[in-house]
């Protein structure tokens, strides 16, 4: 066990469960009566809650984003590199909030969960959620913490579609929007790769149509599979290529079909890791999320004119060899809003991590998000 | 602040939506926004500079003029596009003049004059490729790849049709000096022009 944690973290941080009896009503047209959100919070609200940042997690995120829940864990919190004393979301100046989404599998209420009506979780019973769902459950959590408006809603990928979707659906409530390798929408091969994670997860045998804690077995095969893929677009060729080249496991070719290649036996392992951590019927909640998001279809594909409700300011950050989400999806948003006459500053930050990189705290990535948070805090007076 | 922006900030009206090519570090724009109450956007593609436009809450995007150009702005949507010092440092001056007359109502450009007597005087004596306070590189390593004198620019606004309604001439330290404006090929370092396609009432 480490004697310390590094100074420049949030350091212990526990989880808390939020109860809301308050029904909510979902874009699929389906009402949860009840639901739990699991979150935790870095740094100190300020007596009028003017400090506040809201973190939106990406498709497999939660509410761990920083510090440690143990002196024992082997890694922080999954954005530990951005959040934490001195960092650019610095936990000296904002109160950080983290939550777990609805439909999640860390706590969140979600198709693991009790379903009340049945006794059994919910499984393929969970309404399928959408970012606005998630965007109307995050800001009654915000009325719960006593946030009237957010100093800043951040989020990458998934999650920068949740903060521009608060800039939607909450224009008053928020002074700024962080999207990061974010997109106004999925593009066909986006929703291919989501298919073909989906189809793994759906066509094994274990998945017994969503019901497989009644079976008391999960569809590991599929779920590592479908995050072996997903993992694949994470990366960049490039960044592949650094960590793994071309090296073997062993000194020779053996001719057949086990994991001989680095890369093969990383991706095997990573997802089979995934599948005992992570829901299969939220990682097709999550997928279907995605795939669904698109907030100009209601404004006739005018991504500007869906814009039009916007009032805070925005940064969107893109990175060069993201093929996910290439910096040209996010220009479109960029040029959107400067059709719209927004506020936006944007910036492609050169980083050879493929999607990840906004993960990785590269030295123009944090300077850009230092300085703009910096600001922000100014702003608000933290 | 400097003479040359002193003189550019009193032809932006109070409110004006502006655009800024090469925005540098965007103490115009938050100028203009703190004192003019101005709206716009600055683009540029050095990150130091894009980094301090961001903390000083100067909505900058990075944007490169030479490759991307201003397609991504529709027409008339600025009451102002600006260009200090860069309209020598991009590819083709001419298009850039053009885009931004079709992006805004009226284009406040400034560059350093070619024709200024110093760099005539290095050429014509030494032989060598003038410098200057203006232009203070090396023939090799210059940013500044197209450039030209009053005369050149003002046959440029001629051949294209754009008027020019006011043009005013300062030294190498921005000061408008008489003689700058009597001999201004000749005396002014730097020209500050405003220029536009509209039709003088």
């Amino acid at each position: 066990m480490p004697d310390s944690l590094p100074s420049d973290s949030v350091g212990l941080v526990s989880p808390r469960t939020i109860p809301f009896d308050e029904p909510i009503e979902l874009a699929c047209g389906q009402t949860l009566d009840r639901y739990d959100l699991v979150i935790e919070t870095y740094g100190t609200l300020k007596a009028d809650a003017s400090n506040a940042i809201l973190i939106c997690h990406a498709l497999s995120g939660h509410h761990h984003a920083a510090g440690y829940h143990t002196m024992d864990d082997r890694k922080p919190g999954w954005w530990d590199s951005c959040i934490g004393p001195g960092k650019p979301i610095d936990t000296d100046r904002f109160f950080v909030v983290s939550l777990n989404n609805l439909g999640g599998c860390h706590g969140s209420t979600g198709p693991n969960s009790t379903n009340p009506n049945t006794g059994k979780p919910y499984g393929p019973d969970f309404p399928v959620i959408t970012v606005a769902d998630w965007v109307k459950s995050q800001a009654r959590l915000a009325d719960h913490l006593g946030i009237e408006q957010w100093a800043a809603v951040v989020g990458g990928s998934l999650g920068g579609m949740q903060a521009l979707q608060w800039s939607l659906d909450y224009p008053d409530r928020l002074r700024h929007a962080l999207v990061i390798a974010s997109t106004p929408r999925l593009s066909a091969q986006n929703i291919a790769f989501n298919e073909v994670a989906r189809q793994a997860i759906i066509s094994d045998r274990e998945f017994h149509d969503g019901r497989y804690y009644d079976f008391e077995t999960l569809p590991r095969r599929g779920l590592m599979l479908a995050r072996m893929v997903g993992h694949i677009t994470y990366l960049s060729d490039a960044s592949m290529g650094e960590k793994f080249g071309r090296e073997l496991r062993d000194t020779a070719n053996k001719f057949g079909f086990d994991a001989e290649f680095q890369v093969e036996s990383y991706l095997r392992y990573q997802g089979e890791r995934f599948s005992e951590s992570f829901d299969a019927n939220t990682y097709l909640l999550m997928t279907r999320a995605l795939d669904y998001f698109d907030p100009a279809h209601a404004a006739g594909g005018d991504l500007a004119k869906a814009l039009a409700p916007a009032q805070c300011e925005f940064l969107v950050l893109s990175f060069s060899t993201d093929w996910r989400f290439i910096p040209a999806r996010s220009e479109e948003i960029v040029n959107a809003m400067i059709l719209a006459r927004k506020k936006v500053s944007y910036a492609e930050i050169d980083a050879p991590w493929g999607h990840d990189a906004f993960l990785i705290p590269t030295p123009r990535y944090t300077d850009i998000f230092t300085a703009y948070l910096d600001r922000v805090a100014r702003e608000v007076g933290a | 602040m400097r003479p040359d922006l002193q003189i550019i900030q009193q032809w932006v009206q109070p409110g004006d939506h502006v655009l800024d090519l090469g925005c540098g570090n965007g103490t115009l724009l938050d100028f203009l926004q703190r004192e003019r109450g101005a709206t716009g956007f600055g683009l540029e593609i050095n990150p130091d500079h894009i980094t301090t436009c961001m903390s000083r809450g100067v909505s900058v995007i990075e944007q490169n003029l030479d490759t991307q150009g201003l397609d991504n702005f529709d027409d008339g949507m600025f009451d102002v596009v600006l260009m200090t010092q860069a309209l020598q440092a991009v590819r083709r001056p001419d298009k850039v003049i053009e885009e931004m007359l079709r992006v805004g109502r009226e284009g406040i450009v400034t560059f350093p004059n070619f024709a200024h007597w110093r760099l005539r005087w290095g050429l014509t004596l030494k032989g060598r490729m003038p410098e200057s306070d203006a232009l203070p590189y090396k023939w090799y390593n210059t940013p500044n790849i197209r450039l030209c004198t009053f005369k050149d620019f003002e046959a440029l606004c001629r051949q294209k049709g754009i008027q020019v309604k006011s043009r005013r001439v300062v030294d190498g330290q921005h000061q408008n000096s008489w003689l700058a404006r009597l001999w201004p090929n000749l005396l002014g370092e730097i020209a500050i022009y405003r220029i536009t396609r509209e039709q003088s009432k």
